[in-house]
């Protein structure tokens, strides 16, 4: 039992009463309400009451009994707009099956942190959402006191009943609603102990299912408006060029075609967010009737480009400088990959250094020393980027699939300059995020085309567009370096990582603190093309090439890879190194062990090939054993045991989706995708050149396991997804007397097998 | 601009489109059926999967003109209550994660069913080969598609 301080003034809870009746123009209607549809309940539609009651900003009571509550975060698929309300409703005592959920839109006078990124949704929002709950339930338990005139202390609630224990009378949360709405917000409440958690832990459908499976319009792509013009961009052929002329005549009297005209999303003056990354802030706009019109129009619109010579310039003398010549400043893979082999190392600054690795190398008996390499990947929602707005009149509504709602308001404000006040976002339910949606230039577009419109406009990009447009997941690169000495103990490790334009090293995460000489050091090298955060930023890559990199030293110093890394642990929890180590040795292990028992690593690693990894980010650990046979050269995936320390897991079964999606999206990238460049141009544009992991490719058994132990829930829309490269890269070896040192590994493979498809 | 008249989900439709639009924009823009999903417009990502005549296909690939008078069934249509087997078994199995994916995964496993009521693992993977999932529900889906088909219902 722990008691919150609510710290809802007054003031935060009436002005949300005043936005939710009426106070945004297109209202909750198109989103429609859902309710909390539980199994043998589905065809059950809820009544509606004829009056709600708006208690604390993140629900409301109908007079009825119905609980809606407001999903703040937005919902990109990993599931909050089920697993946020969970913990409302634990805490306000109400039955499950009596509550509608909605997405809240940005508000930030009642909620905080309203962004999907870090796998942090849960985990910050689990104290302010039970506390949310357990406000409104102590409102309604304090009028039902009042209205009986018996301290609150004999009053307990149970699936939105009150009961008053001295006599039989009890009351809904219904028909108190109305009296518990006038209650003064209490200063602090008690949240319950986990032991009593009735909803919090219990298996509770999707949400939106039913409308999902059923095709109802969920989905930013799916907004249609009255007079809504649909509206597309066309972007420049290649990273590093511009627009220098266009002919517009023709293609403005084609059938449906409203304007062309180009815009410049970001002007130079504008003061911006980080979230405001795109490579092409200067597009050229067609506006028309129909999307198959404007994709028409687009086609033939005659455009010519241009280097812009202030962003080649400098990729020219960087290249040139390096011995290299590219072309003329536009990118090229083949040059990045020499660019990170011999100039990003060059460049490396230390991060951080423990004992003197430098005399440890000098004397090691023997150095092992491995190079990793990633490519570039596009986020490939399947949601292609778009949005919803409407600016007229002072005032722009927006909606659609956003990640970040509250820095694309303010970026909205600065560019349009508007009063926050007079900006709405609501947000859509997301075909995908994966990081993609935190960078909301599409949004700003949108709203800078419908003011110049003057009418409301869906932005769509089309699958090319969206695919060659950037904000990509950068190339990587690691180096690592290991000294054993003449008994094969471990003495010294460095670590050198780098990338195009950022570096993935976590200088502080394991095995930092678990070895007495530790160097870790990291560089980026400048590009024009455009980066962002993706899937568990950093960790994507520096997750499996550690762990490839771990299980080959073991294999060196002749260990076995889990006891090898439990032996490391130990060290680390017994008797660290640094002070600054950003894990818990002891919950690292904890997936470690459970991982070899649930895999029967014991028994039978001799006969399979399998590998195993672990790895922690985002707050959660994950430990992986993956088994993988050759199928004519090909390779099948046949099982992928998971091991998920997460804390407390809120909705099981929705857990275990997300640790499966995770280990099957995190297969598939190391395995087959790739972006590549040439002469700027991105030379993937679709799912034809673009490989993701298909039915047939994913693994045919995956199994979750989540430890048991109590503490705080963190996330895992993200951590599932970067061990189990490595435990695919160890596998493989297993699998093909190989190892696997550069992503997509099926290149490698087919280079091997001979006759392998892609 | 050409006028045509379609059947789709038993109910005829009118329109003046130009007979080159792809019978997936005409549901979506022009019949208020966004339930058909664009996902690359190149019959790579099966997110558009409709029936024609109870067969499979991707309406990105379709113009308008080629309809015909074939029927037309889209994930709307599937069922009247949301019924389906597919459908249910997909709901017991709580497959979607961002869900954009799922209108033709369902539509793509019905139309496997039909043809083949009890499925191989193997033929559920090359059934379904043509839908892409980015949030990776492949594990679920064949799950859903194996309840489904045990139901005997489809
Ligand atoms: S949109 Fe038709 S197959 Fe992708
Ligand atoms: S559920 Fe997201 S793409 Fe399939």
């Amino acid at each position: 039992m722990s008691k919150v301080k609510t710290g809802m003034g007054r003031r935060s809870f009436i002005r949300n009463v005043s936005l939710a009746s009426g106070g945004l123009i297109i209202g909750f209607s198109w989103l429609g309400c859902k309710r909390a549809a539980e199994e043998g309940t589905e065809e059950m539609a809820l009544e509606m009451p004829d009056e709600w009651f708006e208690l604390t900003g993140y629900l409301k009571i109908g007079d009825n009994g119905i609980v809606t509550i407001y999903s703040p975060n937005p919902e990109i698929g990993q599931n909050v707009k089920t697993s946020m309300p969970m913990l409302v409703a634990e805490e306000l005592d109400v039955d499950w099956n009596n509550v509608i959920v909605e997405q809240a839109p940005l508000n930030t006078d009642v909620f905080t942190r309203q962004l999907a990124g870090g796998s942090q949704s849960i985990r910050q929002g689990w104290e302010p959402l039970r506390m949310a709950g357990a406000t409104a339930r102590q409102m309604l338990l304090t009028a039902a006191a009042n209205q009986w005139e018996v301290p609150i202390s004999e009053l307990s609630a149970d699936k939105g009943i009150i009961n008053h224990t001295g006599s039989d009378r009890s009351i809904g949360y219904g028909e108190i609603a109305k009296a518990a709405a006038k209650i003064e917000v209490p200063e602090e409440v008690v949240l319950k102990e986990n032991s009593k958690f009735k909803i919090i832990g219990t298996s509770r459908k999707n949400v939106d299912a039913k409308e999902i499976v059923t095709g109802q319009p969920l989905y930013g792509l799916d907004v249609q408006l009255d007079g809504m013009l649909i509206a597309m961009i066309v972007q420049p052929p290649a990273f590093g060029m511009e627009l220098k002329s266009m002919d517009a005549d023709e293609v403005k009297g084609m059938p449906g075609i409203k304007d062309v005209f180009t815009i410049d999303t970001y002007p130079e003056d504008m003061e911006k967010e980080w979230s405001d990354t795109t490579s092409f802030p200067k597009l050229v706009v067609v506006v028309g009737d129909s999307t198959w019109q404007v994709m028409q129009a687009k086609k033939a619109l005659k455009i010519e480009w241009d280097l812009n010579t202030e962003l080649t310039k400098q990729i020219e003398i960087l290249e040139k400088s390096a011995g290299l010549s590219g072309s003329g400043g536009l990118e090229n893979t083949d040059v990045h990959y020499s660019l990170m082999a011999e100039v990003g190392p060059k460049k490396s600054e230390m991060v951080r250094r423990d004992g003197n690795p430098e005399s440890a190398f000098k004397n090691a008996a023997r150095v092992i020393e491995r190079s990793y390499s990633c490519p570039f990947l596009a986020h490939n929602c399947m949601e292609p980027m778009n949005f919803f707005a409407n600016v007229t009149n002072g005032k722009a509504e927006l909606l659609g699939p956003i990640q970040t709602p509250e820095f694309a308001e303010k970026s909205v404000s600065k560019r349009l300059g508007m009063d926050l006040e007079d900006i709405d976002i609501q947000m859509t339910r997301m075909g995908g995020g994966f990081g993609r949606r935190l960078y909301g230039h599409f949004l700003v577009e949108a709203a800078v085309i419908s003011q110049k419109m003057g009418a409301p406009i869906k932005l769509v990009y089309t699958r090319e567009d969206d695919m060659t447009n950037g904000v990509y997941r950068p190339a990587y690169q690691v180096t690592y370096r290991a000294a054993l000495d003449g008994n094969n103990n471990l003495t010294a490790f460095h670590v050198n990582a780098g990338g195009i334009s950022e570096s993935p090293l976590f200088a502080n995460r394991f095995p930092a603190g678990a070895i007495d000489n530790y160097l870790a050091e990291s560089w980026a090298i400048e590009s024009n093309i455009s980066i962002g955060a993706f899937r568990a930023p950093r960790s994507n890559f520096i997750a499996g090439a550690e762990q490839s990199f771990l299980d080959e030293l073991a294999e060196e110093m002749g260990k076995d890879p889990i006891q090898f890394r439990l032996d490391m642990l130990k060290r680390a929890e017994n008797d660290p190194v640094g002070e600054e180590n950003d894990y818990d040795p002891a919950r690292y292990a904890g997936v470690l062990k459970m991982v070899r028992d649930k895999a029967g690593w014991d028994n039978n690693s001799s006969t399979l090939n399998r590998g195993v990894a672990a790895y922690y980010c985002h707050n959660s650990y994950v430990a992986q054993v993956l088994d993988i046979s050759l199928k004519n050269n090909d390779p099948v995936i046949d099982k992928v045991t998971c091991a998920v320390d997460c804390g407390i897991v809120v909705n099981p079964d929705a857990a275990i989706n997300m640790v499966e999606g995770g280990t099957i999206d995190g297969i598939g990238h190391a395995l087959y995708s790739e972006i590549t460049f040439k002469d700027g141009a991105t030379q993937q544009n679709n799912f034809d050149s673009y490989r993701l992991i298909r039915h047939e490719e994913a693994p045919k058994k995956i199994e979750a396991h989540f430890v048991d132990n109590g503490i705080d829930p963190t996330g895992l829309g993200e951590p599932p997804f970067p061990p189990v490269q490595g435990a695919l890269a160890n596998a493989l070896y297993k699998a093909t007397g190989e190892r696997f040192y550069k992503q997509p590994f099926i290149t490698q493979l087919r280079n091997a097998g001979g006759d392998l498809k892609t | 601009m050409a006028e045509f008249n379609v059947t789709i989900n038993g109910e005829k439709r009118r329109l003046e489109v130009d007979p080159n639009t792809p019978l997936l924009w005409v549901l979506r823009d022009h019949l208020n059926l966004p339930g058909t999903k664009y996902g690359c417009g190149v019959a790579q990502c099966g997110a558009c999967t409709v029936h024609l005549n109870g067969n499979a296909v991707r309406s990105c690939q379709l113009p308008i003109s080629a309809v015909a008078d074939n029927e037309i069934t889209t994930i709307e249509g599937l069922s009247e209550n949301g019924d389906h087997p597919v459908q249910k078994a997909w709901l017991e199995h709580d497959v979607p994660q961002c869900g954009y994916c799922q209108a033709g995964q369902i539509m793509s496993a019905a139309a496997l069913l039909k043809n083949n009521p009890s499925p191989s693992d193997e033929d559920i993977e090359n059934g379904m080969n043509g839908n892409i999932c980015r949030c990776g529900t492949y594990t679920r889906i064949k799950a859903a598609i194996k309840s489904a088909s045990d139901s005997k219902l489809v």
